[in-house]
């Protein structure tokens, strides 16, 4: 097989039955052995080669695409963090200089202490929400499909139009919390103006815009609970709780760990948020790490420098990203 | 997570019912009513972690009834800012500012959703976002149903390792690339193009999409190759094996694919904001975030009065498509 690619003769083209060779199974399988038989060892090698070229051009779009915009792009930026980059002048090699930079920025490590606390902050409220609302709604007898959809309604909003909704509704003056808070007469808060309270808000609008599809997925996997589990502990005497804790729990562990480390890896790239409602402000309180890149190329125009950063980021996300690999391996072999 | 969701996603109770001249309505509800029966059937047949015995004692028919109040109220959160947005495309620019704000428009200014219509050129912006959604799902579906395809049903050389390229891209999140991204496609390398400003800038990029591969290509797996063998044995070629085979198999599975683009690129921001600085070419989500930035003189309820709009075709999408969509987020869940 390795040498059908030079010994080509073009005075032996393939012949029309040839595709019958791709399948390997039963009768097939008998017929292209006699079609392999009829031909001369030379054409045999010719069609195995077309057959390869003919996959070959099935994959073709798809190689160009990640070639050109994944896989280069990935080497690319590991090189421009060693170059200095400014898109008009030619980039020059500049060593470790833009990690130097921009680890002695003094913004690195407030951009990096914010993003952490966000996740943390997500985690808090956005890993315990979307779970509970799945166990509440998978028990009960009416108005489930209701709940599920006006539950998720908010994953369905673009990004945009949730964070324009929710700025406004943080406004101090005209904003509906304040109101709401006076309707009950509590002290309206500078929601956004506040270092305090502005990172808090912003979890607040991530959850809100996110929860809805974590919990379908929990959802989904408390339906594969089978009900053999439940009538056996029952019949074992065993309580509502001891069945929460004993059957419902384990049997949706697995996926419950994927979605923690998921939603680790996707709050650590928390960008639109800050970047429309605070734009990092104030006094930093909500710059992340993907927000600081983004101000190093396009506003500072150091492409270099940003790439550094993402450099960083990108260690720090594939950590997780083998933890996924790891845990959806096992979840895959054990389905 | 298993792929056999797929197999009941197309259901024969859920074609249309022929509308008949004047008894649309009864076809519709006729169609309502066998999908809420079945829908009931699938929830009574399942066993939940209480029991029905339990369910009639009183004090937990009361808690049942309780979490059933607070959900409901729960649901208040998620339509009230939604209510908040319509209403409030609907006051006068004094109203709309005004402390504390009215929780009911007094004066509902309907001329408020026309006039943001024109002022803020939501037909040019609408159709832009409709071009860009439509050249992502043509892209996206022509690159991942042709490496699918031969992933799944061809024998090739070196398929393994390919593979593993390809899938191992799902494990790089794109905003790590994204300035190596778009120093990339402002001097493309060897043929040196640069894709700013033009829309193959946006749609080339998210072609890239591993998982629609993994998906279909879960889901190619499960077409018997015996089908495909006779198929060869009648002598097709590879592609009408895939064009009159495998695709038209595969119609639940490509539906899925081609929802969650559309929806996907309708809510793209960030990248579609980097490339598309030429105003006539942006989408509609990055029209209007530019138009609140520049346009001081902007009434905000004519903004409101956008970003409704911006809400509504995915919404409908959602509406229209529950049932794929909720089973693609099952699947696609596991990506995040």
């Amino acid at each position: 097989m390795s040498r059908s690619s030079s010994s080509p003769s073009p005075l032996s083209p393939p012949r029309e039955p040839a595709p019958a060779l791709m399948s390997g199974a039963g009768l097939l399988a008998a017929r292209g052995e006699q079609a392999h038989r009829r031909l001369g060892p030379l054409s045999r090698r010719l069609w195995a080669l077309w057959r390869q070229v003919q996959g070959y051009l099935f994959l073709l779009p798809a190689l160009l695409i990640f070639a050109l915009f994944v896989w280069y792009p990935v080497v690319l930026g590991f090189v421009m963090s060693f170059q200095s980059v400014d898109l008009i002048n030619p980039a020059t090699w500049v060593g470790w200089t833009n990690y130097r930079h921009v680890l002695a920025d003094p913004l690195f490590a407030i951009a990096w202490r914010n993003t952490l606390a966000f996740t943390g902050y997500a985690l808090l409220f956005g890993y315990v929400v979307p779970l509970v609302l799945a166990l509440a709604i998978n028990e009960m007898r009416h108005g489930k499909s209701y709940f599920r959809l006006a539950f998720y309604l908010p994953v369905m909003l673009p990004p945009i139009v949730t964070v324009f909704l929710w700025r406004w509704m943080y406004d101090p003056d005209a904003g509906l919390l304040n109101a709401l808070l006076s309707l009950v007469h509590l002290p309206g808060r500078l929601w956004l103006e506040d270092p305090q309270t502005a990172l808090p808000a912003l979890v607040v609008v991530a959850t809100w815009s996110a929860a809805g599809s974590t919990m379908l997925v929990y959802l989904a996997a408390l339906q594969g609970v089978p009900a053999s589990l439940y009538e056996a502990a029952e019949i074992d005497g065993a309580g509502f709780w001891h069945r929460l804790w004993h059957v419902t729990l384990p049997c949706i562990r697995p996926i419950m760990l994927l979605m923690l480390v998921l939603q680790i890896i996707a709050t650590m790239q928390v960008f639109i948020e800050p970047f429309t409602i605070t734009g990092g402000g104030p006094q930093h309180a909500t710059l992340s790490v993907l927000l600081l890149i983004y101000t190093y190329a396009f506003q500072n125009a150091d492409f270099g420098e940003a790439s550094a950063l993402s450099v960083m980021l990108f260690l720090v996300l594939a950590a997780f990203a083998l933890v996924y690999m790891r845990m959806t391996s096992r979840l895959l072999q054990g389905d | 997570m298993k792929m056999d969701h797929f197999e009941t996603l197309h259901r024969p109770d859920e074609q249309e019912p022929a509308a008949v001249a004047g008894q649309r309505w009864r076809a519709w509800r006729l169609l309502l009513a066998t999908r809420r029966s079945s829908a009931e059937t699938m929830v009574s047949s399942e066993r939940t972690l209480i029991s029905p015995l339990m369910l009639r004692r009183p004090l937990v028919r009361a808690l049942y009834w309780g979490v059933f109040s607070l959900l409901l109220l729960g649901t208040v959160t998620t339509f009230g800012p939604l209510y908040w947005m319509v209403s409030g495309a609907l006051k006068s620019n004094v109203e709309i500012f005004q402390t504390p704000p009215t929780f009911w428009p007094t004066h509902p200014q309907w001329s408020n959703y026309s006039n943001a219509w024109q002022i803020l050129q939501l037909p040019l912006y609408m159709c832009n976002s409709l071009l860009l959604a439509i050249g992502a799902v043509v892209l996206q579906l022509l690159v991942s149903a042709t490496a699918a395809y031969a992933l799944s049903k061809l024998r090739l050389r070196g398929k393994n390792a390919l593979q593993f390229a390809f899938f191992a891209t799902l494990m790089v999140p794109s905003v790590v690339y994204l300035i190596p991204q778009f120093v990339n496609i402002s001097d493309l390398p060897l043929i040196h193009v640069s894709l700013i400003n033009s829309w193959a800038g946006v749609w080339l990029p998210e072609a890239a999409n591993a998982f629609n591969i993994l998906v279909l290509k879960s889901f190619f797996d499960t077409i018997p190759s015996e089908l495909i063998d006779a198929a060869r044995l009648d002598g097709a070629s590879s592609w009408q094996v895939f064009t009159r085979i495998v695709l038209p198999l595969s119609r639940p599975a490509l539906a899925v694919i081609t929802i969650f683009t559309v929806i996907a690129s309708w809510k793209d921001f960030l990248w579609p904001l980097l490339v598309l600085s030429n105003s006539n070419l942006q989408p509609l989500l990055v029209a209007l975030y530019h138009e609140s930035g520049l346009n001081a003189n902007l009434p905000f309820s004519y903004l409101m009065a956008g970003l409704v709009f911006a809400s509504i075709p995915p919404i409908l999408l959602f509406l229209l498509f529950q049932r794929q969509i909720i089973r693609g987020v099952n699947l696609t869940g596991l990506k995040g």
